[in-house]
Order: C-alpha cells, then structure tokens, then sequence
C-alpha cells in the first residue's frame, strides 16, 4: 500500500511540475484566479516574505504590516488612535503622542502611507503617514516599527493630499482638503468664494534624525486639494496636486463641487519657493499647533506647542505655480518612474488624462495661459496633454507604475484594475475587483524603481467574499500577479480598518535593520530601574512613585505596602530583559488604564489611584516563561489617614 | 640561527595569541533560539558570543538553580601570568638553544595546559552540580540522583531542552600549536646536533 501511495505522490509531483511549464496567463473558470495561485503566495512555514506591504488603517486611525506574496499580517503599528493592547495613547510615555491644539485626541482617520526615499528610490528608513481628521503628519520609524513624531498642520481642514515625500526626503508634503478661513474666524459659511484658503504644506525632514518642521505653507485658492505626488527626475523640484471643486462650493458638495468640466492639477516649483523662503520670503504667522516628538533612550514623548508658521502667498512667487486643466473632479495625481507624465484620475469620467512636464515646461517657456484662478496662471490643455486612456472604464482614482513602461490604473465605478502603456496609451488587460476599488500599491510605485511583481487592490466593498460576520464585515485586498503580459488575481486578504492606501518595499532594504531590544545601558528614562539596587517606593504627598523592575519571572518590588486610598500611584515599569522577543505586560486591578507591555530594555509608566481598601494583585500579562502564571504581586492599600509606613520587598 | 630555534621560538610566542582569540566556546541550542546562545571563554574574561548571551544564560539556568557565570574568577588573574612566564621561559630556552631544553619547556607546557584543563573541568563541574537547593525545577537521573547540568569539557551534549557544545577556539589552538613546535623544535634541534657531531 506504501509503494502505491508513494508511486501516486510522486505522480502528482510530477503533474504539479508539468503544470508549472504552463504558460502564466492560464486561467481557470473561475475568473482571473490561476489556477497555481495558491503555491505562489505560500510561504513556507519559517521563512520570509519578499516585501513589506505597510497598508493604511483608514478609520482605524493605525497602520498594518504585512508580507507579501502572503498576505500574512505581523504587525499593527499604533499611530493615531489610542491602542490599549500596546498602551498606546494610555500610559504616560505616550499620552504626549496625541497631543493636538484641540486637546488630547485620541483617533484619526490615518490614509496615505509612504516610504522615505534617497535619490528617488526607496530608503527604507522611515514610513510617513497623515491623519485626515485632525490635521497631522506621523513618522514610523522602521528601525523599530514605531511612531517617533507626529506633527499637527494649521490652517489646514482634512489633510488629504499628503503624506508623499520628495526625491530626497527633503520634504514630506502635507495639502488641505478642505479649505478654511486662514487664520481661522467666525464668518458666514456663504461666504466661502473667494475668502477660504488651501494650504499646501511642505514639512522639511532632518537628513541626520528625520525631525520634522514646517518649512513653508503655501496658501492657495479655496479648492479642495484631493491628493498630490512629488516630481522625480527631470521634475525632480515640482509637486502635483489635484483638486476638485474648483466650484468653491460649500453646500450640497456632490452636486455643487461636481459642475465644473475641468478641475485642476495644481505644478508647485517647491525649489523655486523655497529658495524665495531661503532669502526670507513669505510671512510668518501666528499659530498654535503640536509637534510631539518620542525619544527613543528616555523612551518618552514630548509635546511642544508651535506658535508661528510661514506662509507663502503663491502669487508672489512668480512661476512657482500653475494649473493644468484636468477633467472631471480629478482623484490621483500619479507621476511615473521617469517623472516626465503626470496622470490624473478623472473620477467622474471614463478617461486618464496624462499631461506631460517637458510639455508643460515648454507651455511656460512660451508663457500660453488660458487666464488666471487668482493670479495663477492655467495652462491650455491642449498645450500640456500628453495623451489619454480610453478604457472604456468607469471612475478612475489611483495609478501606480511597474516600472517596465505599464501603468496599472483603479477604476472605482466598473470594479477593476486597469493595464496600459506609458506612451501609447493602450489598455492592455483589465482585471476585475471584488468589489469597487480604491488604491492600488506596487512595492516602489511612487519611486523611480518599482519592484513590478505585484499590484495590491484595496477594495472598497467586500460584501460576501468571505465568512459573513453580522452587517459589519471585513475590509478587503487582493494581490495580482503582474509579472506577465496578463495580471492574475492571486490572493484575498482581509485587512485591519479601511485599506485607503498603502506603501511596499522589498524586506531586504528593512528587516536588516530591524532592532531586536532597547539596549538597557542607553535607557535615559527619568524613573527607570535599571538594576535591582534601584528598585524602591517614594512618595511625595498624595503622589507614590513605585521604581519596578521585570525579569523572567518576577517583579522587584512584588510587594508593597503603606498606599493609602486616595493615593496617586504612578508605576514605573523596567524590562530587564535583553534578550529577543521577551516582552513582559503588566496590569493592576482596578486601574482605570489599560495594562503596559514593555519591550526588553523599555520603561512604561502606568497610573493607579485606588479606591477601596484591601490587599491588591498585579501580574505580567504576556506569558513571557515557564513561570509566567508565578509573575505576579500585591499591594496592601490602607485606609486614607493611616500611618502604615511605605515598604516594599522582594522574596523576602 | 639554526631552524629548531626559529621553530622554538614560535612555539613559545604562540600561546599569546590567547590574549586576542578565545580559549574555549560553549554555545546552547534550543529550538526557541534560533540564534543560539553562546560564550567565548578568553584567558582573562567571559564575553557574550552575541549581545547579553550570558545574561541571558544565567536567566535560563536560574531555573534549575545554577549559580550566575560570575563576572571574574581568579584563574583570570592566574593564567594571563602563567602564560607570560611560560612564553618568557620558552623565549630563553629558544635563545640559549639547547635542544634537551626545549623538550622540557614541552613538557611543562603540557603539565600547565592540562592543569588548566583539570581546573576548567572542577569549575564546570561545580558549575553544573553545586545547585541551589531552593531551585525552581528539581529533575533527577534515573537513579533518583538530582540530575546535574555540567557543559561538555570537549563535545556536545543534550541538558534538557538545551544541546551544549563545547569546543576549543583560535587561542585554543594556537597555545597546542605552540607546544607542538616545542617538540618539533626538540627534535629538529636533536637532528641538527646530531649531523653537527
């Protein structure tokens, strides 16, 4: 019976190699999927994916990490919502993080991820990230995979033509959706036309230390800018920015902001303005806006209130500023690898319009304009059109490159990804999209090299593609083969919040430089215990400071006596450990916070006031040992007014 | 200069490679550390084959109740002196040249290692089996003895979860290299006196 099992496996084997020899764009009935999909997204248990893929959480406010071909998720990173699972935003090291002029805000809206780049090729240093809601620019750090800074926008309302860096890094670019009164008053919303602004903010980022600071808003026309993409190469320089509702409307929106034939693409010569900046150009103006900034030795976050920023009028900035005609209420601003053609994505049509820089350029040189939008000169749209995509699609949003001379364009309305030629603008495959899609990301889209394997689709709809779960089901993208003439659907994968965007990069560039601890000896942390002969309990009136310490498997101290109710009790909680993937957590009953899980070397502070009088555990939430369930302790509250003397001990 | 001489006094300049290389390795596998936790032994200090290696091995051993990998022990002092002395002695006999001396420096070398080896050996041994009493997990052999965890003097072993190996290194092979061109050098220089006479 052995022998004929094994004759019939190695059969197989050998049908699963002759299959192989098929060629590619074999299909099965069963759609675009081929038919040996599942093998080219299987992983092999132990070994790595080929690319990151740092996927946006849309209204989750966070930004999810995954493998890709896989589609399997590692990681999380808390960005811009309160996460109790990592005591993001709940214990007082990062409390700061979502420190905005509003107050402590505990969520945002986060959208476009995109990665840090040198010489327009991706770094892999840094992911940038904006939260739309609250106007904010966040920075993850990939030595870490955490957020490091986050910088709060003035003037600016739904940031959403953001957060897409430069050729360099030199700036990441933050544009207003929503335009405001600048600087911000009690007006008649009717009187929007003409007195709203848009602000175009270009954030410069440190080359040694990534710090961001705001080097510049430009304020432009009250029209919503939608999204944005930097120049490379030869346009290397220049910002694109789409807007829609050139209407300055500001009622019934879908209507209103929808009657206009023509929106614009918005050229900024960011060089040009910031030299003009550089020779002390532009105004500085009071402002009130955040800057929260973790450190990474005292592994604690500060927020710092800025109270001036420069604004640039673009009008006084002559040739900083063009508009190029663009139909219909345009989506995505796309550059390709080359930097000489900027699509955009005419939501409301059939077709892409791509305009060309050299043509543009040229359209300056001879100074041809088609008028002013107060005192910024259009372009003919004849004079900049390179060509069009006529695809016979519907709704067209986003474009990302392969780098092989394709471009690969979503069209939300007929629920497809789109193949076409940078050039000739023939469409050469169409693949379907279960169901209406968004973005799309190929690793390095948005960089003069693209790693053309793979298109993620980030679908806005899901409906009955997997298991149903009540009326709220998951979010949904799908990868797709696009290494042949043909794209394949290879994979669905759920997704953490909406999927609005999303950056890869291929692992090798990243997970070298991942660190595996916080070195203990380089932690500044203003109350860490970074030895046992730290360990001790201070109080300061109402106020108890308990020094702690973890290693596998107790805390020193385990138990403590002498708080009273009425107390304010802050933990200060050090991991001792050094060693890889040795977190231990730490929760105490009753705290009104969630619990701390600490990464070797790290300290976090949690806060407890107790109420009630008795004898009080705590424990390590992460099973970090075989002596996990004995990491625990006590602490004896006594009544208010009671003079039990602080004390504190460790198996004693 | 005759070889033998040459030869001699290589011999005795090799063992102080032992204040660049390690001596000895001991490295733990265990299928939750891919990257396996190790620890060179030099002449004078234990260092972490990997960042925090031996932190991270006391942390495992206190389980079983092992004492911590102290920071210093005396051999530390002993040795780094021994092997000085010894390479000064070999560097005089290598410069009077008398061949019979050479074979005594030899054989003092063998003696010195291999008390250095007994000692490496007591230190483990009382390392793997002097246990705290008070120790979290308590396994006993077969014979209901409580079950040592003494590392391998030479080869590797399975402790546990744990597969020890224990190896000589660079420093290791350099002081046998060393001792070898003693006897070469002895016998060499036999020859050379004998073709003489």
């Amino acid at each position: 019976m052995k022998k004929y099992s094994s004759l019939i496996l190695g059969a197989l084997g050998l049908a699963a190699l002759m299959s192989g020899c098929q060629p590619k764009s074999k299909t099965t009935g069963n759609g675009a999927l081929t038919s040996n999909a599942a093998e080219r997204v299987y992983v092999n248990p132990g070994e790595h994916d080929e690319f990151y893929a740092f996927i946006s959480g849309g209204f989750s406010g966070q930004m999810s990490v995954y493998g890709l071909p896989s589609g399997r998720l590692f990681k999380v990173i808390p960005v811009f919502s309160q996460d109790a699972e990592k005591a993001w935003g709940y214990n007082e090291e990062t409390k700061p993080m979502l420190n905005t002029s509003h107050g402590f805000v505990p969520w945002d809206d986060a959208h476009h991820p995109d990665i840090s780049q040198t010489n327009g090729e991706l770094d892999g240093r840094y992911v940038f990230i904006n939260g739309n809601n609250t106007p904010r620019i966040a920075k993850v750090d990939l030595s870490v995979f955490e957020t490091t800074e986050i910088i709060e926008i003035p003037n600016s309302a739904g940031n959403h033509s953001s957060s897409f860096v430069t050729e360099n890094t030199e700036y990441v670019v933050a544009g207003t959706r929503f335009s405001v009164p600048v600087p911000q008053r009690d007006m008649p919303i009717s009187e929007y036309k003409g007195n709203f602004k848009g602000a175009l903010s270009f954030i410069s980022v440190d080359p040694e230390d990534g710090g961001m600071d705001i080097k510049f808003q430009l304020l432009m026309p009250g029209f919503d800018y939608d999204l944005s993409h930097p120049g490379r190469g030869a346009s290397h320089g220049w910002f694109f920015f789409t807007t829609y509702n050139t209407e300055e409307a500001n009622t019934l929106m879908e209507v209103n902001a929808s009657q206009n034939d023509k929106d614009f693409i918005a050229a900024v010569n960011w060089k040009k303005i910031e030299e003009y900046v550089n020779n002390g150009g532009g105004k500085k103006m009071p402002a009130n806006y955040a800057h929260n900034v973790y450190n990474e030795e005292t592994h604690t976050a500060t927020s710092t209130m800025k109270k001036e920023v420069l604004v640039v009028d673009p009008t006084e900035v002559p040739g900083a500023v063009y508009f190029l005609p663009t139909p219909k209420s345009p989506h995505g601003c796309d550059v390709d690898p080359t930097g000489e053609y900027i699509v955009g994505n005419g939501k409301l049509s059939a077709d892409l319009t791509v305009h060309s820089f050299t043509k543009m350029l040229a359209a300056i040189e001879s100074e041809k304009f088609d008028g002013d939008a107060y005192g910024i000169p259009i372009l003919k749209f004849e004079d900049v059109l390179a060509g069009t995509v006529k695809s016979g699609g519907l709704g067209p949003l986003h474009t990302e490159f392969d780098g092989n001379g394709n471009a690969y364009t979503t069209f939300f309305i007929s629920s497809e990804v789109v193949k076409w030629n940078v050039g000739t603008w023939e469409v050469i495959d169409r693949q379907p999209c279960y169901y209406s899609v968004g973005h799309l990301m190929i690793p390095g889209g948005n960089s003069r090299k693209p790693f053309g394997k793979y298109v993620v689709a980030m679908n806005k709809i899901t409906k009955d593609r997997y298991l149903p779960t009540g009326p709220e089901v998951t979010q949904s993208a799908q990868l797709y083969d696009i290494s042949g003439e043909k794209m394949e659907l290879l994979l669905d994968f759920p997704t953490v919040g909406e999927p609005h965007y999303a950056a890869g990069i291929a692992a090798d560039i990243v997970k070298e430089r991942s660190k595996k601890i916080y070195e203990l000896s380089k932690n500044k942390h203003k109350y860490a215990t970074t030895s046992d002969a730290d360990v001790r309990v201070e109080r300061n009136g109402k106020e108890v400071h308990v020094y702690m310490s973890m290693i596998r498997s107790h805390f020193n101290p385990d138990n403590i006596e002498g708080i009273k109710v009425g107390d304010k009790v802050y933990f200060h909680v050090t991991n001792l450990e050094q060693d890889y993937d040795v977190p231990h957590g730490v929760s105490m009953i009753g705290a009104n916070t969630s619990e701390l899980l600490i990464m070797p070397g790290q300290t976090e502070t949690f806060v407890w006031e107790p109420k009630q009088v008795g004898v009080w555990p705590f424990y390590c939430t992460d099973f970090c040992s075989a002596l996990h369930q004995e990491m625990q302790g006590y602490v004896r509250v006594s009544p208010a007014g009671s003079n039990i003397d602080l004390k504190w001990s460790l198996g004693e | 200069m005759k070889k033998s001489r040459i030869i001699m006094l290589l011999g005795a300049l090799l063992p102080l490679m032992l204040f660049l290389f390690p001596l000895w390795n001991i490295t733990l596998e265990a299928p939750q550390y891919p990257t396996p936790l190790g620890m060179d032994i030099y002449i004078n200090d234990f260092a972490d084959a990997n960042p925090h290696d031996i932190k991270n091995i006391n942390l495992m051993n206190h389980y079983v109740g092992m004492k911590y990998i102290p920071d210093a022990i005396p051999e530390f002092k002993i040795f780094p002196i021994g092997i000085i002395i010894t390479t000064l002695i070999g560097l005089f006999v290598a410069w009077k040249g008398n061949y019979k001396w050479f074979l005594y420096w030899f054989i003092m070398m063998v003696l010195v290692s291999t008390a250095g080896l007994i000692d490496f050996y007591l230190w483990e041994h009382d390392y793997g089996h002097n246990l705290d009493p008070r120790a979290i997990m308590k396994f006993t052999n077969d014979d209901g003895t409580p079950m040592g965890f003494q590392p391998p003097l030479f080869g590797t072993k399975d402790i546990l979860n744990f597969r020890a190996h224990s190896y000589p290194q660079l420093g290791a092979y350099c002081l046998g290299l060393g001792i070898v061109f003693g006897l070469v050098a002895f016998f060499m220089g036999k020859k050379e006196n004998e073709m003489q006479v």
